[in-house]
């Protein structure tokens, strides 16, 4: 990947800030430092980079064009929502609710390794085909389940969502995928997108690689949407339909393919952007998408397409100094 | 000596095209073997059979005595055969080093989980790769390019960067598609000083088709000489210069390279 530094930033700022910012969320939450407006868009921002950088990884890294994302979040949402609700509805919060939460992700995950298992064989537009079935038959299938409400939706979720579960969530997903997109695995993944034939002819396991990137994607897509879940407290089918995969890839496209700081930006740009649009009610609807294709059109790669802030880059990527030699 | 590599009576079908009929070859250890033929005689599909991009329609690919038809493609690639390409296929947006270590994965062991809680054992692996790969390209001339955009270097560089990438694999046979493309008759020569330092210096087999004569006649211990899918000839440099076929269907068309 290619770099904006040729020096590593100085060591400790990254967790000097990390540790400053999970303070603050502490702080906020313990003594309500910014009233419920202010947090909510919190919460929601940490729920948007998740998402973001997590179909990133398919999206960007490995240059496919999935529009299921919604789906894998559909998928985490309702079924922490059931254990939250009815199946460990009694348990303390503080266990139950990561336990949730990583059940909704690992239910996600699962499935989309059979996505991925479908992507051997199909590749570029077809797969944006399919993708955009799954997310289909995953909304049809609950509003067909009564278990959990059918088309009405799922009522009465705790408010298990504050701003530090979801900033500590987000932080592990950046690091978790951080970790593996500088590793032999995420190599992999760039080199699908870069060229299959020749990742192959080096000895790329390119199958594997895929299923690394959809399962990867579609855990974290899970994760976001028991997040997202637990911050309504009442979720509905068609909250997650072709609308909200188009609000993610548009963060994803806004902010930069191959990116993480580029995820966190477009995350960022796309949630006070939503905010601010507020008032102009559906007319949402019409400049969202709008917007994704004015980027097509005019910056296809996004703000940080392929770059990355050095901070988020491991320092053995950086060339080594000059007297080591 | 038994052969490294044979390959022995295969067919390609593409629909009614026959792009390659009972091909036979045996590849010697230690030797550069050079495939030659007019354009279309199926030279670069044996390679995309041999590396398994193609599973052939009869026949059968062995590798180190072991068959190895119709197994996937990064399998033969991690058994140890390494090739490049016609058309340079670099993967352009990436750098330099990056494009070396990505061959170079092929040997690394940690696991995926180990990767993304980033275990110290994961960590070693990383930074001995950075180290290895860097010394690869240091031997190959782009020490001080390794983090560059590979699409950005000059073509030459491009060239041997994409050699280097194949012997980031650590194979023990080498398939070489045109080395010599797009390069005048000085780069030739020196193409050939470096084909042979690659011998000798990693001691690896290769397999090279290429067109131009001066090269193959002079580099290659073997060569095979395929015309509409079919081996016409094979030999040593002077044994093929002389056979008739090989004048009639090829060299005889192409007398002032000689």
């Amino acid at each position: 990947m290619m770099r904006w530094f040729k020096q590593p930033p100085p060591r400790g700022v990254l967790l000097a800030l990390l540790v400053a910012g999970l303070a603050a969320c502490f702080a906020i939450e313990q003594f309500g430092l910014v009233d419920n407006y202010v947090r909510f868009v919190l919460i929601t921002l940490g729920i948007n980079i998740i998402l973001c950088v997590s179909l990133n990884l398919v999206n960007g890294w490995m240059g496919e064009f999935s529009v299921g994302h919604a789906g894998f979040m559909a998928l985490g949402a309702y079924l922490s929502a059931c254990v939250s609700v009815k199946w460990l509805g009694w348990g303390n919060p503080l266990w139950m609710f990561p336990l949730a939460v990583v059940a909704g992700g690992l239910l996600a995950g699962a499935v989309g390794f059979l996505l991925g298992l479908l992507s051997f064989k199909t590749r570029g537009d077809y797969l944006a085909i399919i993708t955009l079935a799954f997310l289909m038959i995953v909304k049809s299938g609950i509003e067909n389940i009564p278990y959990v409400g059918g088309p009405r939706g799922f009522l009465g979720i705790g408010n298990h969502t504050s701003l530090l579960w979801t900033a500590v969530w987000t932080v592990l997903t950046l690091w978790a995928i951080r970790n593996l997109v500088y590793s032999r695995f995420g190599r992999g993944i760039v080199a699908v997108r870069e060229d299959e034939i020749a990742a192959n002819a080096m000895g790329v396991d390119t199958r594997k690689a895929k299923l690394a990137a959809f399962v990867v994607s579609s855990f974290f897509g899970g994760v976001a949407g028991a997040l997202f879940a637990h911050q309504l407290q009442f979720i509905n089918p068609s909250v997650f339909d072709i609308v909200k995969s188009t609000e993610i890839l548009v963060m994803v496209y806004l902010g930069g393919i191959g990116s993480l700081g580029g995820s966190i930006l477009g995350a960022a740009a796309f949630t006070i952007l939503a905010q601010v649009l507020q008032p102009l009610g559906t007319w949402r609807m019409v400049i969202l998408p709008l917007i994704l294709v004015l980027l097509m059109l005019f910056r296809p790669r996004g703000i940080m397409g392929m770059r990355e802030f050095p901070w988020f880059v491991p320092r053995r990527e950086f060339p080594a100094k000059e007297d080591k030699k | 000596m038994s052969a490294l590599l044979e390959v022995r009576d295969v067919t390609m079908r593409f629909g009614g095209l026959v792009a390659v009929s009972d091909l036979t070859l045996a590849v010697t250890p230690g030797h550069a073997h050079g495939i030659i033929g007019p354009n279309g005689a199926g030279k670069t599909t044996a390679f995309n059979i041999i590396t398994g991009i193609y599973t052939p329609t009869a026949g059968e690919v062995l590798f180190r005595g072991g068959s190895i038809t119709g197994h996937r493609p990064s399998t033969i690639a991690r058994g140890g055969i390494a090739r490049t390409f016609q058309n340079i296929r670099l993967f352009r947006d990436l750098t330099v080093l990056d494009n070396v270590r990505i061959a170079h994965d092929a040997h690394a062991r940690y696991s995926w989980a180990g990767a993304m809680v980033q275990l110290p054992s994961a960590r070693r692996a990383e930074t001995e790769s950075i180290e290895q790969c860097t010394d690869l390209l240091e031997k190959f001339g782009l020490g001080d390019a390794a983090y560059e955009r590979a699409g950005d270097l000059p073509y030459g560089s491009q060239r041997r960067l994409e050699i280097a990438r194949a012997m980031a694999l650590q194979p023990s046979l080498l398939l070489l598609d045109e080395p010599a493309a797009g390069m005048n008759s000085a780069e030739t020569l020196k193409l050939v000083e470096f084909l042979g330092w690659l011998r000798d210096h990693f001691s690896v087999t290769m397999l090279l088709i290429e067109h131009h004569m001066q090269l193959v006649m002079t580099f290659c211990d073997r060569i095979t000489v395929l015309d509409f899918g079919k081996t016409i000839a094979e030999g040593t440099a002077d044994e093929v210069r002389n056979d008739p076929k090989v004048i009639e269907a090829y060299l005889g068309q192409e007398n002032d390279h000689e």
